[in-house]
């Protein structure tokens, strides 16, 4: 029983392994660490925004303003290292702050406003694209010279696979994830808010400065994602990463983690990348197939874990039924 | 003992809302090592007066004193670190974390800024021993049962709070092995010295655990007793207050008493809720239901109207078996059910009048058959006169009508659908004194005009006017059925008071 809790996060890691094992037998070239490394490297801004999003569904809220939060940080970047002689570091910052101030006013907004998540942030999503667009329409090439110095950075794997510096910054943002949520206080209360807004109230869990600090995490996490986005494509485009909110959601879900709040896992919202940066090396290998497939298997794989999720709660609200049950009829010996 | 500092002291308080009185200058002194008991029907005040204790109101008027020091909580978090904690019928934990977390949240233990997830289980191990618990406390609380949860809610607001614990009806879902457990903990933290307030329907739970026992009625004190020597008989009559007036008695046709039952309920029950009980309910006639607030009166309208579904026993109306699994199939039978909550449960307080009053014929007849709206304002109208529904057109909002006035919409609703049986929940419950009247001269005149009808209520002179037979629920079992003569408000308290196995007998 204990372990319902690990259940879905299992069955992720149970999809992976399978899905590992049909692509290998089908193309024997993808066991190499060079594949491990590009498909790290190519999914690594889309990992980053991830683990704030699953901190956001973990408490029982949606972030949809992500992808164009990325795709301003790019424009920013572009324009601001176009246009002026700040230094990429400082303007890292400076975008960093920005984005994380945004995530913060979108928490404030929600929670003193006392409005749906889901409203608030599509009202972001809209602000940032339209910022955006209002920097730039054109796609801003980043010539900076720091950027090419960064973009040499990789550790050589055996076998000859190359970990980027892009790669390592969201192995870096994944382990910290995994403490933060499993670790400090914040994360027991994301679970917290989760699981049971009123009751995290009554036990005197501080839900303005938790709600706004997880949107403030997720803004980060996306300004951060930003930042690798254009050092991965040396570019900035406000038409860029459109969309990617929702590979997010979909990668947290695939993860394991429950739509509705209160459970999930970090570790597993890193497998739903996996899983789904293997269906789209699968699809590069193949080379006949549309890429539009990912799309199909990411829709047929979140249906699967919708409901199984589902049948989850299912069977654990039925097995609670029956617990009552035959402690009722146990005779009153105690 | 005697001049021994109450634990906790309250003195003169008061409390109203938007102008209405909840609560008016009561006294109540809780002192360390006791089990009190708050008892009393709904609207009395108990819970406003918990919910100026634990900090969730704030009081107009008075003073709460914590060991002789006055105390003003801010809000609930306040009142459990001035050393006051509450548990909630409804356990107010976070079913999806662990059992040491739910005793840690907001305090767990800490090594290097990160959580120390061993010391704190270790620690919770500790706290739940002492309370003869010995469970899995990394096991997300959701795996346990109702009463266990409890008895970690308890030990959290006791580790927390560790003076005053507040048990707000804990016992309501528990059976009775459960419940033993749990008083097992309370007697243990009375031993301890803390002081309880046990607040619960359950008559027999209180003359168990508790030592002394305070009764509020509609916001005012009415008395403080202990409780050894104390009679059930006096105890109800504090609770529900004693009708002044003689009892005034319809005087009941004696064919109707023959005639074939409408409805019948045969051994009808579900488990948790009601009992199985058994009832005939002929055309003509007023069935009441008596019994304390929790007793399982509710519960029965809810099952006969298919909102909750049986797990024993059958209806049959008309003679025919009836599958009432939804208050569909129960409106198509023509049942109508009034709830108790109008609020929540019954006016669509934004749609005026006429759409109130037309909406379960509407339902009924289905959304393809819209009625005309010439109907519908006749329909209105009708109503509105044969009512006396004081509002200024038809076409107003319900919400800005008085609460008599609701009800009477409502009731016009279900009566416009012309149902053969109608259930009435409270029908009486916060309407002034002249509606009042007219909703029981409507009750009787409905009932005169063939129609049957269920009513719930507390009034209990009020219901010993209109019934024709009454039956007693105590504990969620029906404890006696009185016909003809019996009928009394005497004897519906002699029968409210009486122990479990006179009551069975009766």
């Amino acid at each position: 029983m204990k372990n319902s809790k690990y259940l879905p996060l299992m069955a992720t890691f149970v999809v992976f392994v399978l899905a590992y094992i049909i692509c290998i037998s089908v193309f024997p070239n993808m066991l190499s660490t060079r594949v491990a490394g590009n498909l790290l490297t190519d999914n690594a801004f889309l990992g980053i925004t991830a683990v704030g999003m699953t901190f956001v569904i973990l408490s029982g809220g949606i972030d949809l303003s992500v992808g164009s939060v990325i795709a301003f940080t790019g424009v920013f970047l572009s324009v601001v290292l176009r246009d002026t002689s700040i230094h990429p570091l400082v303007a890292f910052a400076m975008v960093l702050v920005l984005t994380t101030a945004f995530g913060a006013a979108m928490g404030g907004v929600i929670f003193f406003l006392d409005m749906p998540p889901f409203i608030v942030t599509l009202a972001g999503m809209f602000l940032a694209r339209g910022i955006s667009y209002l920097l730039t329409t054109d796609s801003v090439p980043i010539t900076h010279p720091f950027y090419s110095t960064l973009q040499d950075i990789f550790i050589r794997m055996p076998g000859n696979g190359r970990l980027t510096l892009i790669a390592i910054i969201m192995l870096v943002v994944f382990a910290v994830g995994i403490v933060l949520a499993q670790r400090t206080r914040f994360g027991t209360y994301v679970y917290a808010l989760g699981g049971n807004l009123t009751s995290a109230q009554l036990m005197g869990v501080p839900v303005a400065k938790t709600t706004i600090g997880i949107y403030a995490l997720s803004g980060f996490l996306a300004g951060l994602s930003g930042i690798v986005f254009s050092l991965y494509t040396s570019a900035g485009y406000s038409l860029a990463a459109v969309g990617v909110e929702l590979d997010a959601i979909a990668a947290v879900v695939i993860g394991g983690t429950l739509l509705t709040g209160g459970y999930g896992f970090v570790a597993g919202t890193f497998l739903g990348i996996c899983i789904q940066g293997l269906i789209q090396t699968y699809i590069v290998f193949d080379g006949t197939l549309s890429s539009w497939w990912t799309k199909i298997v990411i829709g047929l794989l979140l249906f699967g874990f919708i409901a199984l999720q589902r049948g989850l709660m299912w069977m654990s609200e039925r097995s609670a039924r029956n617990k009552r049950h035959a402690s009722a009829a146990q005779p009153s010996s105690a | 003992m005697a001049n021994a500092q109450p634990l906790l002291s309250v003195r003169g308080v008061s409390k109203a809302f938007l102008g209405v009185s909840a609560l008016e200058s009561v006294d109540f002194t809780l002192k360390a090592g006791e089990v009190h008991a708050l008892l009393g029907e709904n609207g009395a005040g108990k819970s406003t007066l918990i919910k100026i204790i634990t900090g969730a109101y704030r009081r107009d008027e008075g003073e709460v004193l914590l060991e002789g020091t006055p105390i003003h909580p801010r809000d609930v978090v306040d009142a459990q670190k001035l050393g006051i904690g509450t548990v909630y019928q409804e356990v107010n934990l976070l079913t999806n974390l662990t059992v040491a977390e739910n005793l840690f949240l907001g305090r767990q233990p800490k090594r290097f800024g990160l959580t120390d997830i061993r010391e704190m289980n270790r620690r919770s191990r500790a706290i739940l021993d002492t309370y003869g618990l010995d469970i899995d406390v990394t096991a997300p609380l959701t795996n346990f049962s109702v009463a266990i949860q409890q008895v970690v809610a308890i030990a959290r607001a006791v580790d927390i709070s560790g003076k005053v614990l507040v048990l707000d009806e804990p016992t309501a879902s528990l059976d009775a092995h459960e419940v033993k457990m749990l008083f097992a903990v309370v007697r243990q933290l009375r031993e301890r010295g803390m002081g309880i307030i046990f607040i619960s329907h359950f008559l027999d739970q209180v003359y168990e655990i508790a030592d002394t026992i305070t009764v509020l009625r509609n916001g005012r004190l009415i008395d403080t007793v202990p409780v050894p020597g104390l009679d059930r008989l006096k105890l109800v009559s504090m609770m529900l207050g004693r009708q002044l007036e003689s009892d005034i008695k319809r005087t009941i046709d004696p064919n109707t008493a023959r005639s074939e039952p409408l409805v019948s309920l045969r051994q009808l029950g579900k488990r948790g809720n009601i009992d199985p009980l058994d009832l005939d309910i002929r055309q003509g006639e007023v069935v009441g239901i008596a019994g304390l607030l929790g007793s399982g009166r509710t519960e029965t309208a809810q099952l006969v109207f298919g909102i909750e579904r049986p797990d024993s026993g059958t209806i049959s109306v008309a003679g025919k078996p009836v599958n009432m699994t939804s208050p569909r199939k129960a409106i198509a039978q023509g049942f109508a059910f009034c709830p108790e909550d109008r609020k929540t449960d019954g006016i669509i307080s934004d749609l005026s009048v006429r759409e109130n009053i037309i909406f379960a014929l509407q339902a009924q007849r289905g959304w393809m058959r819209p009625l005309a709206r010439s109907e519908q304002e006749a329909l209105a109208d009708r109503y509105i006169a044969a009512l006396d529904i004081r509002t200024s057109d038809r076409e107003k909002p319900i919400k800005f009508l008085s609460g008599g006035n609701q009800q009477k919409v409502l009731l016009a609703r279900w009566l416009a659908t012309n149902p053969r049986f109608l259930i009435l929940d409270e029908p009486t419950r916060g309407i002034d004194v002249g509606a009042h009247a007219e909703i029981i001269r409507l009750i009787i005149d409905l009932c005169e005009r063939g129609m049957a009808l269920l009513v719930i209520s507390s009034e209990l002179g009020e219901l010993v006017g209109y019934s024709s037979r009454i039956i007693v629920l105590r504990d969620r079992k029906m404890v006696s059925e009185l016909t003809g003569d019996e009928i009394s408000t005497d004897q519906i308290m002699k029968a409210i008071a009486s122990h479990g196995a006179t009551g069975e007998a009766a």
